[in-house]
């Protein structure tokens, strides 16, 4: 059995930084990836990263700007915290490497951001994400003695002990298909989102809520859940993201009659106003027929009022996504983009060190609801988000495991797991397929919980929901080996998928309110007096989703009527 | 919609059988990727196809194969496009080369990729002291090191490396262009050590023999051979680094014989690595032991009539006039203040420049 201070699953932002705090303060630590740690999510992360660094910048203004994003859902204390350390997590990334644009006199260059107030956002071209994960990875191969690496593991469940308190968890070399007990004084999960749930989406392949579902499994709470962002500038032909930071960088949104229709939504911030008022600006044009594209069911993105040269150097990866797979120049014509499922706000709920209720266990990253995001996450504060708590969550972890001895995890949880995963291989040849399950959770997701939601969708979608969970635990696989079987791991995520499904559409259908990313058209009020507090799911003895509320942290920002 | 159909090439290694084609018939639009259709039959018919992904946007790097035989990601490349470049009709994808194989598609990078990357002490050693904000740096220079930033270690310029495939030691595109990203980094405090190592591996920069497939294999516009070069120019011209190998020496001999005589004397190539540049320079003794190693290649030349003892006697070289424009070429290169580096990542591609 292996054994460690401090056990990260994930590999993403979070997970790496976690480890390098971790290993920095003393533990030993291990950090498992279901994929090589570059190959996480996170290296898809375009435009950058926030911080307030420019001399005429404060961070209470990020605060003030996050805290109105969040549409006030956000906890504030924890807002001060991220929007604090932020400039001196922007410069320790840059001094270990990343090599974020300079300006004409050598200093960080800021680009303008989605809801922000300044340019607040440094960053590497439209490759930020990759930049700082690579550069995370490369000091991770400096550390190799203090940190070791399980690249290619998949985590199948959290281990607790006789006294409930997180031991480490199972997981399976994909390569080897052997089943291993990691134990653990601490676990830190950081497993990004569940972006997977939607179709489309712009999140990878690998995004299918593990370790929401894992942590709420073993009785952990998880919270914002019915909070799913939808980005403005998706590809209309495959969900595939189109930075903000063409936006930032001065593009428009036209619709079918030509207008920069968001005059009408948002008169001063225009185009950078919070995604979940342009994506919802963008969704009424096109319900009101103004709309491109096939259909009628796209928006058209300008970038071609940004000089070309700046296009070439700082949106190259755009360029590169509209010539090879939508068939635009964006330098000479508009492409045609749409609002698409990008970032969940959700999920395990955790303080500002990372700590879960249950003793031992952590969340950091995009898994993880401080809850930073509220009702809707500012561009470029993800980023920030999963350096600030992974970091936290690591040293914190740490220095909890000084005074403890090894906990116990029991061997039966490995046993039960291996048992679990040959039953699905065992299953006969009769239910669906794992692929046809998943494209009617993502479609059904698309349609009745997404920009605009009610009642009587909402509802459909549960009842479509917890038929596929039934479905899902009959279908079949095709692999029956040990080696690299993708297909049994999928049969798994599937799980995993529709256990958050389940949370986030409980938690829309309960919140009788519009706030930040949800807009309910049978409630289309904030209403403060009722739900200015955070939803918390947690499973039931019968298996069953039960909710419950959380006081919202304020600290300085009273609400206010939200206008941009 | 349109049916495509791929030939994938399976690999079970629990089963004990050879590797061996299968075909799937997919349906989708021309534009849509290779990967889709793949991921289409992995759906539809099989999935127990093994490949890695995830992304699905070229920016993961995790899903590199071989299309028609040719090295590139998966997912960046169109089926439609795939299909006309095929031999018969019939889109082929295998795994990379150059490394093992796990499973179908799927090889051991970790065996070969990440090893050669570790080789080049893939991290920053920050110049001293570290400032208490940014280091400031010229705004080009940061531009330029996200060229080779952008890489996204998909294995696909490993995958075709002619040289890998003489000398699976070497190095390699990926991991150069990896260590092009600090020594071109104005942070990092060790341009010299970094460049004296990787000039004094057999293995290293000097190893690379110019074929261009890397350029050709990389989805990202890393142009890892372009990195190379610059390795060796910083490593000769700014550094003056003589390696064991002789690397440099062979090089400054191609550009001098070419300012000379304005085509490759052959038979002068060794003379002047070894010795001066001169045919009658003295023989540098640091060199002896590369000579040595080298024996067999020159006489292998002389039996392939590639050199000829007269042709050592009686350089050919071009019309009078034509060395002329060659001579002002290099005057306007060499008379430059500061050398001009082409940088693809600003400059964009073709018409854009
Ligand atoms: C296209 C795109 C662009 C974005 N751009 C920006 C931006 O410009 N700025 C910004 O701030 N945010 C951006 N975001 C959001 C941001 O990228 C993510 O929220 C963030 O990177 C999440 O990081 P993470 O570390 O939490 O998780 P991830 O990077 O998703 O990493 C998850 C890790 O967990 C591992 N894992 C998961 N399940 C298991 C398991 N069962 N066993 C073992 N390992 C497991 C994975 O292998 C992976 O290593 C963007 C998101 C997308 C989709
Ligand atoms: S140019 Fe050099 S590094 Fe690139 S593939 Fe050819 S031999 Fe290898
Ligand atoms: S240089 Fe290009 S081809 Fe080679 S690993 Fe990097 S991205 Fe892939
Ligand atoms: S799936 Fe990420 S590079 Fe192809």
């Amino acid at each position: 059995m292996l054994a460690h201070d401090v056990l990260i699953i994930g590999a993403g932002l979070a997970g790496q930084r976690a480890a390098l705090a971790a290993a920095e303060s003393g533990a030993t630590v291990a950090i498992m990836s279901k994929v090589h740690p570059v190959r996480s999510h996170s290296v898809a992360a375009a435009g950058g990263i926030n911080a307030a660094i420019a001399v005429d910048d404060d961070w209470t203004e990020h605060a003030t700007d996050t805290v109105k994003g969040s549409d006030y859902l956000g906890d504030q204390d924890a807002i001060e915290v991220m929007c604090s350390e932020a400039p001196g997590e922007a410069m320790h990334l840059e001094h270990i490497g990343v090599t974020f644009h300079r300006n004409e006199t050598g200093e960080l260059d800021l680009r303008a951001f989605g809801g922000a107030s300044k340019k607040r956002t440094a960053y590497v071209a439209d490759i930020t994400g990759q930049a700082i994960l690579h550069v995370l990875y490369e000091q991770l191969m400096r550390h190799e003695v203090a940190v070791e690496r399980f690249e290619e593991w998949f985590a199948t469940s959290l281990i607790l002990d006789a006294d409930g308190h997180c031991a480490g968890a199972v997981a399976r070399d994909i390569r080897s298909g052997a089943m291993e007990i990691f134990n653990a004084k601490s676990v830190i999960l950081a497993n990004g989102g569940n972006g997977q749930c939607y179709k489309p989406t712009t999140n990878a392949l690998i995004c299918t809520g593990d370790g929401i579902s894992q942590a709420y499994r073993v009785g952990c709470p998880i919270m914002d859940m019915e909070m799913v962002q939808y980005h403005p500038t998706t590809l209309a032909e495959n969900g595939f993201l189109i930075t903000e930071g063409a936006r930032g960088e001065g593009a428009h949104l036209l619709n079918s009659e030509g207008e920069r229709f968001m005059e009408k939504y948002a008169p001063n911030k225009m185009e950078l106003a919070s995604r979940d008022v342009v994506s919802r600006a963008e969704q009424t044009e096109i319900n009101e027929g103004r709309g491109v594209g096939a259909h009628g069911q796209g928006i058209y993105l300008d970038v071609t009022v940004v000089p070309k040269k700046r296009v070439l150097e700082a949106l190259r990866e755009i360029v590169n996504i509209g010539r090879d797979f939508a068939g635009t120049d964006i330098t000479r014509e508009p492409i045609v983009i749409r609002p698409g499922q990008h970032y969940i706000m959700g999920g395990v709920k955790t303080d500002v060190d990372g700590r879960t209720p249950i003793t031992g266990l952590y969340a950091a990253g995009e898994v993880a609801c401080v809850s930073v995001h509220g009702g809707n996450r500012l561009g470029a504060n993800s980023l920030l988000d999963t350096l600030i708590f992974g970091r936290r969550s690591g040293e914190h972890a740490a220095q909890r495991g000084r005074q403890l001895t090894m906990p116990k995890a029991p061997a039966s949880r490995l046993r039960a797991d291996a048992e679990m995963i040959a039953a699905i291989i065992e299953r006969p040849r009769e239910g669906r397929r794992i692929s046809e399950i998943k494209d009617e959770l993502g479609t059904t997701m698309n349609e009745y919980v997404a920009v605009y939601r009610d009642e009587e969708g909402l509802t459909k979608a549960h009842e479509v929901v917890q038929r596929l969970k039934e479905q899902a635990g009959k279908a079949y696989v095709d692999d029956r080996g040990s080696v690299f079987n993708q297909d049994v791991l999928g049969a798994l995520e599937l799980g995993y998928m529709l256990d958050c499904a389940e949370a986030t559409i409980v938690s829309a259908i309960d919140r009788k309110e519009s706030r930040g990313a949800q807009f309910r058209l049978d409630h289309p009020e904030r209403d403060d007096e009722q739900w200015l507090k955070h939803i918390n799911v947690t499973r039931g003895a019968d298996g069953e989703p039960e909710l419950s509320y959380s006081e919202v942290t304020i600290t300085k920002w009273q609400p206010e009527v939200r206008k941009y | 919609m349109a049916e495509f159909t791929l030939r994938l090439r399976r690999y079970d290694p629990e089963s004990g059988d050879a590797p061996y084609w299968e075909e799937h018939t997919v349906d989708l639009e021309p534009h849509r990727s290779v990967l889709e259709g793949i991921l289409q039959a992995k759906d539809r018919f099989d999935g127990s196809i093994g490949i890695r992904c995830s992304c699905r946007a070229a920016i993961c790097g995790s899903c590199g194969v071989r299309i028609n035989g040719q090295p590139d990601l998966a997912c960046h490349t169109h089926l439609g496009r795939a299909e006309k470049r095929s031999k018969d009709g019939v889109i082929e994808v295998e795994p990379m080369g150059n490394m093992p194989v796990i499973k179908d598609l799927i090889v051991d990078m970790e065996a070969v990729h990440w090893k050669k990357i570790r080789r080049v002490t893939p991290w920053l050693i920050a110049k001293q002291p570290v400032p208490e904000r940014e280091y400031i740096v010229p705004r080009e220079s940061m531009v330029d090191v996200t060229q080779s930033m952008a890489c996204i270690q998909c294995g696909a310029c490993v995958s075709d490396c002619l040289s890998m495939e003489v000398d699976p030691e070497f190095i390699g595109p990926a991991a150069l262009a990896k260590a092009y990203r600090f020594v071109g980094d104005p942070r990092d405090d060790q341009h010299f050590e970094r460049l004296k190592d990787l000039a004094e591996d057999p293995h290293g920069i000097y190893d690379c023999t110019h074929c261009f497939q890397c350029i050709s294999a990389c989805p990202k516009g890393v142009a890892p051979m372009n990195q190379i070069m610059r390795l060796r120019r910083r490593a000769g011209n700014d550094f003056k680094i003589e390696d064991r190998n002789n690397g440099e020496r062979h090089e400054h001999a191609f550009a001098s014989l070419i300012k000379q005589y304005g085509l490759l004397a052959e038979a002068e190539i060794l003379p002047r690595s070894y010795g001066g540049d001169t045919p009658l320079a003295k023989f540098k003794p640091s060199a002896a032991a590369e000579l040595a190693s080298s024996l067999p290649s020159i006489a292998k030349a002389l039996l392939r009539r590639k050199v000829t003892p007269a042709a050592v006697l009686k350089p050919h070289r071009l019309a009078r006039q034509d060395l002329g424009q060659i001579k002002r070429i290099y005057d306007e290169v060499e008379g430059r203040e500061e050398r001009a580096e082409f940088n693809i990542y600003i400059s964009g591609k073709d018409e854009d420049r």
